[in-house]
């Protein structure tokens, strides 16, 4: 039975990473390249810790579902990557920088993991930058900064609006030379459909091969774990199609704690939905806020053109209500007052379910070239989609699932509570408590790929030298493979009579209107039903065409969909644990009386680690207390 | 709208491929290229057929997956556009829309429009990199480099990857997409090191894999998403005969 023991090293937290690695056991180079590891994930965790670990000497095996691991959807953060340089002289510092996220993650984060994060993040710009990352620089050469949500410094490296695009070519580049010094070997095109478990310990990974169908079998002495979020839960999101939770799934399934599961933010700005066909919500910069104005009419279901609604007749309802940060509100904030509105009927553009980012009064003040010279690509991107042109009319905005604080329990090591499998990135759960800074999914992605998982999986394979190669032809192989072909056959033979994405929707529409932006008991209670239903009727009437022996993208949405229901489950059960809001997570029961989010320190300052028990078992919860030792709890003020 | 489709369909590498003809109704303006396909597809599986693969994930046009040859050019009509970027606003109602997987020899078909790119990564393999381990990274701002300098790189490095460029080009030439890294690490001071073995080992292995040689038509720089310029295939030239001159390490 495996306990929860987070391994935080004794001492001040400033000296806690120096001490753990002054301490941790080695691998001596010789023995690396007899240890193999298993990565799954190519997005900036996995692709900075595949080159990492090869540069190392280890052997390791490099999975993806994407035809090249350059593609992984890291290539689509906008913003930046923060680093606590303090090139500006503003007062930055790796302190800073850990308290900023601590409180942004409004206290539901573990100290030891964020300073950590803090402190290897300088360390990441030098890398990235080494590897030819064209960060965006000042007339002197040196690095540019930018501010980024609402902190008080400048740490914000960034490449235009493509930083994580530069940041993951910069890591691929790093491991496609590794696969050309023979340490690293890819497997591109591969879904992994089980975590093999041999004597307590990760050796292995079941992976179906998308091209031919093939299953196979893959082993080696530790797993890394490196699959990001999923936001795709809410079938519309500003996640890529493809991401899915599968691996973390099998690995819950085996045994590994989930932290948090129902920690997920919706970001304020993405373009809404404009037609029942709409597969995928693009992200508009926050950064468009500082002159965008929000805006509904003060009449319902008020249909004339935006344009033509007076002045008087609009409802600038984050001004109003929030006079104090008005159209600056946090993320949450702004989703939360958004869907209000549209819930109460005020919203606009076909669906009713959008509110109008008005820059009227900002080109009358600053001329459209200053508008221009800011947003210029946000609002050509944003005409291309929409075919509306938002210089001369307001854009429709509406909040979409974006990333998941949530994730697999990690210890300090990044390992989980499977003997050997770490998970790392958006995939774990340490470091953005109940909401994450903009920024800070960069910084902590390379941090975790170059420099902790590198440290701290030899400490767990130095004991593993003695190990000879994993044979794959062992029974937990055998069995493990053996469940993932039933699992496909059962999914073959409903031939029924709906279209995975159709469940897929509804399962979505589900989880958005339940379990999304605001939740409360009674609709919580509701979605588990409604989700038991739902997954009743999938495996009774899904109608998967084709066969597993092939190139088959129906099978593929099947698989990832059938384990979306068990983390939808999940998600629901921890957000009815969960009474008290915070972050992300807004419990209605759990409010102040201007309708602020209300923490609960006294009863809820701990992380949820669900064990799994079973397909038609609760899972069981276990608390991991946060102890803050260097910091205040206070309550997150934008009045 | 009322679309007629000639799709590409072809069940594997193995076996010939031939257009077949869908009809379309209801199509509305606002969809995306793909969610047409989207509609298509859940119009097939429902009637009994097979849905047409066609490989796709960010649907906002900075994966690279995306890439369909539509009516004759790579991505469709749209002006630096990605196939997933292009919205069917662009066509009329009652418009014949022929679609095609890129059609390369070295990008083989493996179902219907889906087709293997491999050889992209394996010319990066050769040499697409800066040889720098974690840890070996000198303090970033002791590499000073001009805003300008910068900037030419970043626009140049912001290639997807996609092959339209290949698609495009009669010969099915990779010069846009190698000279776009050749540049990028060929401008930076960081990739300076390194320059004269990384132009031979990538212009040595583009040329093994079956990729043709430019002729000057510039059907790249047109079809190129992304805007990447056919200067850099001059530069990329200058860089590899200047390595053959100079560097003593010849391929």
């Amino acid at each position: 039975m495996a306990t929860l023991n987070s391994k935080i090293p004794e001492g001040p937290l400033s000296e806690k990473w120096t001490k753990y690695r002054a301490e941790m056991k080695l691998v001596n180079p010789a023995n690396k390249s007899k240890l193999d590891i298993i990565l799954v994930g190519t997005g900036l965790a996995g692709s900075s810790a595949a080159s990492s670990l090869g540069e190392l000497g280890y052997n390791v095996k490099v999975f993806c579902y994407q035809d090249s691991p350059r593609r992984a959807h890291s290539v689509a953060a906008q913003g930046g990557i923060n680093a606590a340089k303090n090139y500006r002289n503003d007062g930055d510092s790796v302190y800073r920088l850990f308290y900023d996220m601590i409180k942004g993650g409004d206290y539901r984060s573990r100290e030891a993991n964020v300073y950590r994060a803090a402190e290897v993040s300088n360390a990441t710009i030098d890398q990235l930058t080494a590897q030819g990352v064209p960060f965006a620089r000042e007339y002197g050469g040196t690095l540019d900064n930018r501010s980024f949500g609402g902190v008080q410094v400048s740490r914000t490296f960034y490449s235009k609006g493509q930083t994580g695009q530069q940041c993951l070519l910069g890591a691929f580049s790093g491991l496609i030379r590794q696969v050309n010094k023979g340490t690293v070997k890819m497997y591109p095109r591969r879904d992994v459909l089980e975590i093999v478990v041999v004597d307590g310990k990760a050796r292995g990974i079941i992976t179906r091969n998308l091209v031919t169908g093939e299953i196979e079998r893959h082993s080696a002495h530790a797993v890394v774990l490196a699959t990001g979020g999923y936001g795709t839960i809410y079938y519309l999101s500003t996640l890529a199609l493809n991401s899915n939770v599968s691996a973390a799934w099998s690995a819950f399934k085996k045994g590994a704690f989930f932290g948090n599961p129902s920690f997920i933010q919706i970001h304020p700005s993405s373009i809404p939905v404009l037609n029942e066909y709409q597969a995928k919500l693009t992200l508009m910069s926050e950064s468009l806020r500082n002159d965008g104005r929000v805006w509904v009419p003060k009449e319902k279901g008020d249909h004339r053109h935006a344009n033509e609604i007076p002045e008087e007749e609009r409802d600038y309802y984050l001004e109003r209500r929030y006079p104090a940060y008005g159209n600056l509100v946090p993320r949450d904030v702004g989703s939360r007052a958004a869907k209000e509105r549209c819930d109460a009927g005020y919203g606009v553009g076909e669906t009713g379910l959008a509110v109008n980012l008005d820059f009227k009064d900002a080109i009358a003040k600053q001329g459209k070239k200053a508008i221009e010279n800011k947003y210029g690509n946000l609002f050509e991107m944003y005409e291309k989609i929409t075919g509306i042109n938002p210089y001369v009319e307001p854009m429709r905005i509406y909040p979409a699932g974006h990333y998941t604080m949530g994730g697999l329990w990690v210890d300090y090591e990044l390992m989980t509570t499977i003997t050997g499998l770490y998970a790392i990135g958006e995939s774990n759960f340490s470091d953005h408590g109940a909401n994450r800074l903009g920024a800070s999914s960069l910084m902590q992605c390379a941090g975790d790929g170059y420099f902790v998982i590198p440290n701290t999986i030899g400490n767990y394979l130095a004991g593993e030298i003695r190990t000879a190669k994993i044979q794959t032809s062992l029974p937990e192989f055998e069995e493990a493979e053996k469940s993932a072909k039933a699992r496909i056959e059962k999914l073959m033979a409903v031939k029924g009579t709906k279209t995975v994405t159709s469940f897929h929707k509804r399962l979505g529409k589900i989880m958005w209107d339940f379990c999304g932006m605001s939740r409360n008991e009674a609709g919580l209670t509701k979605a588990l039903t409604l989700i038991d239903e739902l997954n009743d009727e999938y495996w009774k009437d899904v109608k998967v065409p084709g066969s597993n022996n092939e190139l088959n993208q129906e099978l593929e949405k099947a698989i990832r969909v059938a384990d979306f229901f068990g983390i939808a489950k999940l998600m629901v059960i921890d957000a009815l644990n969960r009474k008290e809001s915070c972050g992300a997570h807004f419990r209605e029961e759990s409010q102040t009386e201007t309708g602020e989010a209300k923490r609960d320190d006294a009863n809820f300052a701990y992380v949820s680690a669900w064990e799994y028990k079973g397909e038609n078992q609760s899972p069981i919860l276990h608390k991991e207390e946060l102890k803050f030792e260097n910091v205040e709890l206070k309550i997150r003020d934008y009045k | 709208m009322n679309i007629k489709l000639k799709i590409w369909r072809q069940e594997n590498s193995k076996v010939k491929g031939k257009f077949i003809d869908y009809v379309l109704d209801n199509v509305s303006p606002g969809m995306s290229f793909l969610e047409m396909l989207d509609a298509l597809n859940t119009k097939l599986i429902q009637e009994g057929g097979s849905p047409v693969a066609f490989e796709h994930d960010c649907r906002e046009g900075i994966c690279g997956s995306c890439g369909l040859y539509i009516n004759g050019r790579p991505h469709g009509p749209g002006e630096k556009s990605t196939t997933c970027e292009l919205h069917m606003r662009s066509f009329k109602d009652g418009d014949t829309i022929i679609v095609e997987p890129w059609r390369a020899k070295a990008f083989p078909v493996i179902r219907d429009l889906i087709v293997d790119r491999s050889g992209f990564d394996e010319i990066l393999k050769a040499g697409g990199f800066i040889s720098v381990n974690a840890g070996a990274a000198p303090e970033a701002n002791s590499i000073l480099v001009n805003k300008e300098v910068s900037e030419e790189a970043f626009d140049v490095a912001t290639c997807i990857g996609c092959g339209a460029c290949v698609a495009a080009c009669k010969n099915a030439s990779a010069m846009l997409f190698v000279s776009a890294k050749i540049s990028q690490l060929a401008i930076l001071p960081q990739g300076k090191v390194e320059a004269a073995q990384r132009v031979q080992a990538m212009v040595a292995k583009m040329d093994e894999l079956g990729f043709g040689n430019c002729t000057n038509t510039y059907a790249c720089e047109a079809e190129c998403p992304k805007g990447i310029k056919v200067i850099n295939i001059a530069r990329m030239n200058r860089e590899f005969f200047t390595a053959k001159v100079v560097s003593q390490k010849t391929t």
